[in-house]
């Protein structure tokens, strides 16, 4: 009881800026750009955009998912070694977000452009270049590189902590290693993957830096189309209507995700 | 006693803690004694004493005492943007002719003292008194130039240059870099169609948002400083832009040429303003007063490569840029450009509304869409499965308990 006032800086810092301007963003999601009348016009003009929504929640998804196969045997084999060597390979997970997320990202750029490194290098050896950037792929590997921490981070949390006595027991009832990892190790790592999923999710599904660095002309997503409303068309009454839908879509998302944990609590970093 | 003591402490702590919190938002206390001006222009569009060329700032600060905060922005409609959101004053900016015209009509700049700019003497009357101003109370010139097509001769074919076609050749498909802002954009479009760049007709400015629709596929993407980069890197070969800035760019590549299109093209003017709101408008004179001093202005421009307004400021610069027929382009070539104008309220948001589709237009293959209710119906079914599975495992397991209770 006495440590809720520890928490008081925290509870007026989000009362200030996440409830205030969340009212702030439905206050502008619902009335007109020019008179400040109250309209549903805004939220009606988001189907316009209803297929580029879509897009970034699909590639969105496919990013956590390809973050999920890649982190989970690494946050799994750092759990196995020494602590000395945990701490060391958990600090390399850590190394590259110490270096600003745009750069990044525009170092990627440098690399699969078609005058960058890579395919100069194919050139050099008297090849046809390759069309790297400016495809979903791209678009989905810039996701996965920026992201992955956010994934293997609670992942490793969770494996760490698993109880060595559950798997020995395991072992002993006669589970193999396959049966072992299926209904031990796996049910037990639940919360770490959704949390992870949620953590890369979440950003990977309003970004636009991304997609405007590694993607087309064709590559909009809807982090895109928000951004464009405050800095171009200056219509911020329809970018805060979209954003109250994306923000809407991604609730409806990790309540789906949450189910699979059935109710174990949700780890985060 | 230990107990209250405690209790001071913690309260203390969330004190300090929410006080640091809301220090930290407070902005740093700004030096009143010192004399600055805030000065908002475009990208690469003043001399920074690179190459060994004037640093137009320093040069002003040495002369006045004036300090210059120097920011930039990369489109008439994102200054005008973080003009309307607010939030930050600027003394000097440098918008362009329509530009101009939109905030004097909105009532978003201050009238210039023209008693404060003695060198107004030395701009020429031709660029006096334009359209976007026309008792010449908001603006003073600060370059003039045209807009034209950058291209690279090691890649592409003399036969296709010309004209604004190149824009849309699939030859070049993927290497070609498009204007990210609907007025310059939308310009280019009604040119190729042969429309006024001024047609405030709904029907025009849906013609030339289908052809921009049409042209996406084969551009590379929509960029504005980033040219600078795409071109002389030659990741791209293709690009309309200011011809100014060609000419700073074929020093970095050799291998860019420019041609003004056979078809008509943006001729404008960028000028110096004070917005309304500003915090030292002395200051804004004084420095708008400096850009017009000859000396300065022609060393400037040298640098930049952009058209001076002032027939003085020549005499400063290299014969080589005057004599340029880029910077400086022949009387029948200039004919063929067109200024841009304000246009009505409804025309500006039906432009900004048709760039939006055209910007979002396509790239959404039903594909993605199949794959993506197929994942979501597989989750859902999984959900649904292992909840069964869970149930029957418990019911045979209870089954079993039970058996055997009975067996005992």
């Amino acid at each position: 009881m006495k440590t809720a006032r520890l928490t008081t800086p925290y509870l007026v810092w989000m009362i200030l800026f996440t409830i205030v301007p969340l009212g702030i963003v439905i206050y502008f999601a619902l009335t007109d750009s020019v008179t400040g009348q109250f309209t549903w016009e805004n939220i009606a003009r988001i189907s316009n955009y209803g297929p580029i929504i879509l897009k970034s929640i699909w590639l969105a998804l496919l990013s956590s998912l390809l973050c999920l196969v890649i982190g989970y045997p690494v946050a799994y084999h750092i759990a196995q070694q020494k602590p000395s060597r945990q701490h060391f390979l958990y600090m390399l997970i850590m190394l590259p977000m110490c270096i600003s997320f745009l750069l990044r990202t525009m170092a990627w750029v440098s690399l699969l452009d078609d005058t960058g490194i890579i395919n100069n290098f194919i050139r050099a050896l008297g090849l046809k270049p390759l069309p790297l950037i400016r495809t979903n792929a791209a678009v989905v590997l810039g996701m996965v590189y920026n992201y992955l921490p956010y994934m293997i981070l609670p992942l490793y949390t969770v494996l760490v902590k698993i109880d060595p006595r559950l798997i020995e027991a395991a072992q002993d009832l006669g589970c193999n290693n396959g049966k072992t990892f299926r209904r031990v190790i796996l049910p037990l790592s639940v919360p770490g993957v959704i949390s992870g999923f949620t953590m890369v999710f979440v950003p990977a599904v309003s970004t636009f830096y991304i997609s405007q660095k590694l993607g087309s002309s064709g590559t909009t997503l809807i982090g895109d189309v928000i951004e464009s409303q405050f800095k171009a068309a200056y219509n911020p009454n329809l970018g805060a209507a979209l954003s109250l839908a994306l923000m809407v879509l991604v609730l409806i998302c990790i309540g789906i995700m949450n189910r699979f944990s059935n109710g174990e609590e949700v780890v985060t970093l | 006693m230990i107990a209250a003591k405690r209790n001071l402490f913690r309260r203390l702590f969330a004190g300090l803690c929410s006080g640091l919190l809301l220090a930290a938002l407070l902005p740093l206390p700004a030096s009143a004694e010192e004399n600055s001006i805030n000065v908002y222009n475009w990208g690469q569009y003043i001399s920074d004493g690179t190459d060994g060329y004037i640093d137009v700032n320093a040069a002003f600060n040495e002369a006045t005492g004036i300090k210059v905060n120097y920011m930039t922005f990369d489109s008439n409609e994102s200054l005008y943007t973080k003009l309307k959101t607010g939030g930050s004053t600027y003394d000097v900016i440098i918008p362009s002719d329509y530009m101009i015209g939109k905030l004097i009509s909105e009532d978003m700049l201050e009238p210039i003292d023209f008693s404060h700019i003695p060198n107004y003497r030395y701009i020429d009357e031709s660029y006096k008194n334009q359209p976007y101003d026309p008792d010449n109370a908001y603006s003073v010139p600060y370059t003039w130039g045209t807009v034209g097509v950058i291209y690279n001769t090691k890649y592409v074919d003399a036969e296709d240059t010309g004209s604004w076609d190149l824009l849309w050749n699939s030859k070049y498909s993927g290497k070609i870099l498009m204007f990210d802002n609907p007025r310059d954009a939308f310009a280019i479009a009604e040119g190729k169609l042969g429309l006024s760049l001024n047609t405030r007709e709904e029907e025009d400015l849906r013609a030339a948002a289908y052809q921009l629709i049409e042209q996406k596929p084969l551009v590379q993407a929509y960029v504005m400083d980033q040219i600078y980069d795409k071109m002389e890197r030659e990741e791209a070969w293709i690009a309309p832009y200011y011809a100014g800035d060609y000419l700073m760019m074929a020093e970095e590549n050799p291998d860019l040429a420019f041609y003004f299109p056979k078809e008509s093209f943006n001729l404008f003017i960028d000028a110096l303003c004070i917005p309304k709101g500003c915090q030292n408008k002395e200051g804004a004179e004084a420095y708008i007063n400096f850009l017009c001093q000859p000396e300065i202005c022609g060393e400037n421009l040298e640098y930049l490569g952009y058209s001076a307004p002032e027939t003085a400021a020549k005499e400063y610069m290299d014969p080589e840029v005057t004599g340029s027929d880029i910077a400086y382009p022949a009387e029948d070539v200039l004919s063929r450009g067109e200024s841009f104008l304000n246009l009505p309220v409804e025309a500006n948001q039906m432009m900004d509304s048709l760039w939006l589709e055209v910007k979002t237009q396509g790239g959404t293959d039903p594909y993605a869409l199949w794959c993506m209710i197929a994942f979501v119906a597989a989750v859902l079914l999984y959900l649904a499965a292992s909840r069964i599975r869970r149930k029957r495992r418990i019911a045979r397991r209870c089954a079993r308990w039970k058996t055997e209770e009975n067996k005992i």
